[in-house]
């Protein structure tokens, strides 16, 4: 669905989907390089676990929301992917856990 | 006419009025203002709440319980006719303490209302830290213990707020936004009220516009000296279910956010959201439960709810006009059930019961001492 910019940067991350071995570029957000990767649902919603995906790639819209390294509702649009990130579809409701 | 009760005011109580008359075959209009409202219908906490209310005036707790007592039956039905679920839940509150003196101080504030002439005898317990961990296991060390009532509860206060209106359209009530009204005149046995919209007609008139009672009610003879009260609320990203009562000032809504609130100012009609209370909320809220350290606010928000001089509702006829009622208090969640219930088939009779004159505004009228 989506083919990247002529000029974007060459480095090459790597990361996990769900276990998934992935990789993506430095400087993409978590959601852009789920994009990148062909996957457009990272999450249920907690009301009737729909299947949701990254939206409004700007903040906005909490539709991309993904648990990263093992923190949920993490928004992925605003997260800058860093080498080795695990990412994981954030299904439901995230749980609240004493810390 | 075109109406046999007009009322002012589509917010909780407004709507509630409306639903209660319609119930009973009246032809119900309602004039409302439009999304810019100081709506406190929109902003409110959503409790149920019984264990603390009526220090002063002890109908004022038999008017609450009486509410809460018939709230099961009044979402039942608007589930009925609308197939909208407010979620209702009834599975007690808590009032919990962070100190020693505060647990005390409680306590006999419980000991000293329920003690008043007349007081009805709302069940509790005073649980210390062990107790009230039982029934929540999250509670933090700082807790010493708790107000535990059974009879308190909450809702989706916002689901009620659009079921309400669905009911209300279904039962034929002609509702107008826009709608702000400049005049209320008593004539021909019923009253003319006007805006920059137009003219109504209606055999009756109920005064249900919050804030705005302060205005419409001298203009038929009735007092209602109601003015803002800012309150604070925050609001939680969505999480699982883990709060299975709510507090007072905390609660788990049934989509999963938690709400923290009850803070009370007064600063006119201000709503800017301030960052030395939300702060204080939230501190005290995390001191209760700690697994709410790593959450999200996501929202924050601001409203000017109703209060009057002692805090209790003001519910009254006017004696020069009669037919005119004004209807307006603080807890327009808690008291939904009544105000449907009770007080409106009490206006569709045209007279309200004499154990609702204790809340005539004519209360406020004791000639001031010194």
């Amino acid at each position: 669905m989506f083919r990247r910019l002529p000029d974007s940067p060459a480095e090459t991350l790597r990361f996990t989907f769900d276990g998934a071995a992935l990789t993506a570029r430095r400087g993409d957000t978590v959601a852009s390089a789920l994009l990148a990767n062909g996957i457009a649902s990272c999450r249920t919603t907690p009301a009737k676990g729909t299947p949701r995906g990254p939206y409004c790639l700007m903040g906005v819209c909490f539709e991309c929301l993904v648990t990263i390294d093992g923190t949920g509702n993490r928004q992925g649009c605003l997260v800058a992917l860093e080498e080795g990130m695990r990412v994981e579809t954030q299904a439901g409701a995230r749980r609240a856990v004493a810390p | 006419m075109e109406a046999d009760v007009t009322v002012i005011g589509g917010g909780l109580v407004g709507s509630c009025m409306a639903y209660g008359l319609a119930r009973l075959g009246a032809r119900v209009l309602v004039l409302d203002e439009g999304d810019v409202a100081r709506r406190a219908s929109r902003a409110n906490f959503a409790l149920v709440w019984v264990q603390s209310k009526g220090m002063g005036m002890p109908q004022y707790s038999a008017w609450s319980y009486a509410s809460s007592e018939g709230w099961a039956g009044f979402a039942a039905d608007i589930r009925d006719e609308t197939g909208i679920d407010v979620v209702h839940q009834r599975p007690g509150g808590f009032a919990l303490c962070l100190s020693d003196d505060e647990m005390e101080a409680r306590r006999r504030y419980i000991e000293r209302l329920q003690a008043q002439p007349g007081a009805p005898a709302i069940p509790y317990e005073v649980l210390d830290h062990a107790g009230t961990k039982r029934m929540l296991p999250d509670i933090g060390p700082d807790v010493v213990g708790a107000i535990y009532s059974p009879a308190d509860g909450h809702v989706n206060s916002l689901k009620l707020f659009r079921a309400l209106h669905v009911a209300n359209q279904r039962r034929g009530v002609t509702y107008r936004p826009e709608s702000v009204v400049d005049s209320i005149e008593a004539r021909d046995g019923g009253f003319r009220i006007t805006g920059a919209w137009g003219e109504a007609r209606s055999a009756r008139v109920v005064l249900a516009a919050g804030l705005g009672n302060a205005r419409l009610a001298p203009m038929v003879g009735l007092d209602a000296p109601v003015i803002p009260s800012k309150g604070q609320v925050l609001v939680t990203e969505k999480v699982a279910p883990f709060l299975h009562y709510p507090m007072g000032t905390v609660r788990q809504t049934d989509e999963g956010g938690v709400m923290m609130g009850d803070s009370q100012e007064d600063a006119g009609f201000d709503t800017v959201v301030t960052n030395p209370v939300i702060s204080v909320m939230a501190e005290r809220a995390m001191r209760m439960f700690p697994l709410l350290r790593d959450l999200n606010v996501v929202r924050t928000w601001s409203a000017s709810r109703v209060m009057s001089p002692d805090g209790f509702p003001i519910y009254a006829q006017s004696r020069t006009a009669p037919g005119a009622f004004v209807v307006t208090c603080h807890s327009g969640v808690t008291l939904a059930a009544a105000h449907a219930l009770v007080l409106a088939p009490q206006v569709q009779a045209g007279a309200l019961a004499d154990e609702l004159s204790c809340f005539s505004g004519t209360r406020f009228h004791v000639p001031q001492a010194a």
